[in-house]
């Protein structure tokens, strides 16, 4: 089940986050900045300090979940840069494929959306119903 | 020694297989410029590349108007651009030898022929409005060159699908039914898209009717 989901740009801003169920607590606007540009702070440090081999080819890209009691927290980074990061139950080992497909999504209604300015906050109201059949679906 | 060589070799074979993929890309492309124009099943457009095209159009439409409404005239006048082409284009292709002139006929056109053409697949449907007999609605569900857009909500009022009511706009001008054409989006439970396109017909064209009717 996935609980919430975020989005965070090239500099760590927070351009897009939702909550699917009432099981989380509603970040408040400045939290969830706050969250965001600590998890990408967070994240580029933990690929600096892999103490794999550093060859392009194996190249660390960083923290892929986070471990809790309750929950887990998932990163997918895509090859541009952009983080997609779900907050879901401790059922959910591999997000993967979810993410990509919130890629996908963002791609097509974000990116083809005319009305969308680049690395700004995601409004569009068809992103919002087709993630929200996606989530369900999952 | 050994190594560079070898780096050689690999440089060769990239170059080879860049060539290969050159020549295949080529190829595929001269299909793709070189087809039959009188063949219209062959000859689609991805509709990516075409949503990045219509966002960019829009927003530099955006740029140079005050209001929504000046922005639907813009689009407009744009399908206008488009339709005057489009009907030339389809006429060619239906090998017909006359134009039709009659208001029935014409959107009887503009619902198959054109939409065909332009969407691959018929409107969604054809109806006049009970209000005003000089007014019909042509009602895409899922128009495909708005797929991907959704309009803020402080622009509400704006219908993107002005571009398409400019290209029937003139269609219906080129039939010689001049009428003006306006598009709204109507949303249906599960189609957010719908998108309604009012044709209001000129007087003269709407008298004219009224003679050739009485005359048969």
């Amino acid at each position: 089940m996935i609980h919430a989901l975020f989005i965070i740009n090239r500099s760590g801003g927070l351009i897009y986050s939702k909550n699917f169920t009432q099981q989380v607590a509603q970040l408040s606007s400045n939290e969830a900045l706050i969250f965001a540009g600590t998890f990408h702070g967070i994240h580029a440090l933990a690929s600096r300090i892999s103490p794999a081999p550093k060859r392009d080819s194996v190249k660390d890209t960083g923290i892929q979940s986070i471990d809790t009691k309750n929950f887990r927290i998932h990163c997918y980074q895509t090859p541009t840069g952009i983080k997609f990061i779900a907050v879901t139950d401790l059922l959910q080992t591999k997000l993967s494929g979810a993410l990509n497909k919130a890629y996908t999504l963002y791609c097509d209604y974000a990116l083809k959306n005319p009305f969308y300015n680049l690395e700004m906050p995601i409004r569009s109201e068809m992103f919002d119903t087709k993630l929200h059949q996606l989530v369900q679906s999952h | 020694m050994a190594s560079q060589s070898q780096a050689q070799a690999q440089a060769q074979m990239h170059a080879q297989s860049l060539m290969k993929l050159d020549n295949k890309t080529s190829k595929r492309s001269n299909m793709l410029l070189e087809q039959n124009v009188s063949r219209p099943r062959r000859d689609r457009v991805g509709l990516g590349a075409f949503a990045f095209l219509f966002a960019e159009i829009i927003r530099y439409s955006q740029n140079r108007v005050l209001g929504i409404q000046d922005l639907e005239a813009k689009l407009n006048e744009i399908g206008q651009r488009v339709g005057v082409r489009m009907f030339e284009l389809s006429m060619w292709r239906e090998k017909t030898v006359h134009r039709e002139m009659r208001v029935l006929q014409t959107l009887v056109f503009i619902n198959t022929v054109v939409w065909r053409a332009l969407f691959d697949k018929q409107a969604d449907s054809l109806e006049r409005s009970t209000e005003n007999d000089d007014e019909y609605m042509i009602t895409d569900n899922e128009p495909a060159v708005l797929k991907y857009i959704s309009v803020p909500k402080e622009m509400s009022s704006f219908s993107p699908g002005a571009f398409i009511s400019g290209i029937v706009e003139a269609i219906a001008r080129c039939c010689q039914c001049p009428a003006r054409v306006t598009s709204h989006v109507v949303p249906a439970d599960g189609l957010p898209l719908r998108t309604v396109i009012l044709l209001k017909f000129d007087k003269e064209v709407m008298d004219r009717e009224k003679r050739l009717e009485a005359g048969k």
